[in-house]
């Protein structure tokens, strides 16, 4: 029963996301400004005595939330207004589908893709989703009947349209070295290596240079093969969430809080959770495109399976495969959740001028660039093998 | 009823639905515009019912992504309401759009009474990004560039419209 699978390959993500990865994240934010500030954070909840280090702070968190009043302000356009938090969390759990947390193995019975949805233009799912979640935040300004909120959703939008533009641009790049939309696919072009110094061999004065330069071999990952594109991408993705330093739209000191200003409660709880959620969101589709998603560099799939079969068999082989390119993928997502944690408390909120600057005049002309250097350099080495 | 042909009743459904709020929902610009975003998202999702996977891409992340959003800019800044829309005068209008509706009623009846020619089976990958891509800059190379001329018209002219304010 293939649907099945899907619901149980979509639940694990969504449980690992929303269970595990999103209440340890809010109380990381916390831990870490406090320690960067030379604060002891937050250490007071506990039940019965117990604080756990203050690990139980977004479980009191929930509960305060829901337990306070939702405030729908004097002329707000009631509909939307409730509607608009909504909006702004759904895009975010349904890019879930799409994310390749393991390789594909067949366990006797075909193979397997440890992916809820396995589409073929699933970069173009993710940014087509992505798209919608402007919807929540220029909603919820606007239905608020507050100058302040629809001050902060008309920057908000302006700035995830404006980098939604670099961010397509930026992968170009990506997609042209590995030929596919396919997440998939991407993943798995990455779990070869390649000979860094190979190209040499094409001239032919190589025999001057040491021998071990041709054994140099590093995985073809999308950071080697795009270093450029993956700065560029992490930029525009990190600014798509409206984080510091990009956080113009709520920028507390020029428009108290943006678009979600008059919203109380669980439903500021929801703008809360997206925010949080496209954390660790954001650290699957960066991990698979550049990071080489569930791969482990330099021990290839069959390389694993070869080595272990002998000893406990195939089907256990494929099965211990598969758990470590688990364990494999979400040790990749943990640290760059852990880069995106410390680019937020390290660098001060940009002023809106330069959020535009950077995008418009610095990253859409780097990221021109690099589709055409791109283009150069893969005509260049069919060139040179043909 | 397969859950494809329920998929598209229902998105056709809604889209239908999202398409007449839209036009009726004069008094408020905001919740017309984003009724067209639910219009825009339903025929998305027909689309990908059609195996036509980077039209609907497209469709979600350029028009209801983007051209909506700017939509969406002019009426909160101007803070549009349906009284400040002046009346039209011309009868023009209405006598076009009675027209083009009866011809569009007319086709559909014909439709319904006859039976459809049979179409043969689209090819492998039709519809599909690789197969668009190959096209656009093969065959409708010209076209595609033409658009892109067309574009740049637009935003050089934008451009000098804006720097004309602050000049």
């Amino acid at each position: 029963m293939p649907e099945l699978g899907v619901i149980l390959k979509l639940l694990f993500l969504v449980l690992v996301v929303m269970g595990a990865l999103l209440p340890v994240i809010t109380w990381v934010e916390r831990k870490q400004s406090a320690v960067m500030q030379d604060r002891i954070g937050a250490n007071r909840a506990d039940i019965l005595g117990i604080r756990l280090i203050g690990l139980l702070h977004p479980l009191a968190d929930v509960l305060k939330l829901f337990g306070k009043e939702d405030v729908v302000p004097l002329g707000a356009n009631r509909w939307m207004h409730l509607v608009a938090p909504v909006i702004a969390l759904v895009p975010g759990i349904i890019t879930l589908a799409v994310v390749p947390f393991a390789g594909v193995y067949d366990f006797g019975g075909g193979p397997i893709s440890m992916v809820a949805a396995d589409l073929d233009w699933g970069m173009l799912y993710v940014f087509a989703v992505g798209s919608i979640a402007t919807y929540g935040t220029v909603i919820a300004g606007w239905s608020s009947n507050s100058n302040w909120g629809l001050l902060g959703s008309l920057r908000g939008s302006a700035q995830m349209i404006s980098y939604e533009v670099t961010m397509g641009l930026s992968l170009v790049g990506l997609f042209m070295c590995f030929n596919s939309l396919k997440l998939q696919e991407i993943a798995q072009a990455q779990d070869a290596t390649f000979r860094v110094f190979g190209f040499l061999e094409a001239f032919g004065w190589v025999h001057a240079l040491p021998r071990w330069l041709s054994f140099v071999k590093l995985p073809m990952w999308g950071i080697v093969l795009q270093p450029l594109g993956f700065i560029l991408f992490l930029t525009c993705i990190m600014a798509e969430n409206k984080r510091p330093p990009f956080d113009v739209p709520e920028g507390e000191s020029e428009i108290v809080a943006g678009y979600h200003m008059e919203y109380s409660g669980m439903r500021f709880g929801l703008f809360y959770t997206a925010e949080f959620l496209e954390i660790p969101v954001i650290a699957m589709i960066v991990t698979t495109l550049f990071l080489g998603g569930w791969t482990i560099p330099w021990f290839s799939t069959q390389k694993i399976i070869g080595a272990l079969n002998g000893t406990i068999g195939v089907g256990a082989a494929t099965g211990l495969c598969l758990i470590l390119h688990v364990l494999s993928f979400f040790l990749k997502v943990i640290v760059m959740i852990w880069l995106q944690m410390q680019i937020r408390w390290t660098l001060p909120r940009f002023r809106y001028d330069q959020v535009m600057d950077l995008c418009w005049k610095i990253m859409l002309p780097l990221s021109l660039a690099n589709v055409f250097v791109t283009g150069i350099v893969i005509l260049g080495i069919e060139r040179l093998y043909r | 009823m397969s859950t494809g042909a329920f998929l598209f009743y229902l998105f056709a459904a809604v889209a239908i639905l999202a398409s007449l709020g839209m036009v009726l929902n004069i008094r408020n610009t905001v919740a017309s515009a984003m009724s067209l975003v639910v219009a825009m998202i339903s025929l998305g999702a027909i689309y990908v019912l059609l195996e036509a996977y980077l039209v609907a891409a497209i469709q979600i992340m350029v028009y209801a992504g983007a051209i909506v959003v700017l939509f969406l800019f002019v009426v909160m800044l101007l803070n549009l309401r349906s009284d400040v829309f002046p009346v039209a005068r011309s009868r023009l209008p209405k006598i076009f759009g009675i027209v083009l509706s009866g011809w569009g009623l007319f086709v559909f009846l014909r439709l319904l009474r006859g039976t459809l020619p049979a179409v043969s089976p689209a090819p492998e990958g039709y519809g599909g990004f690789r197969e668009l891509g190959k096209a656009l800059f093969t065959r409708y190379v010209l076209p595609f560039e033409a658009t892109s001329f067309l574009l740049l018209a637009a935003i050089v002219g934008a451009v000098i419209l804006a720097k004309r304010r602050i000049d």
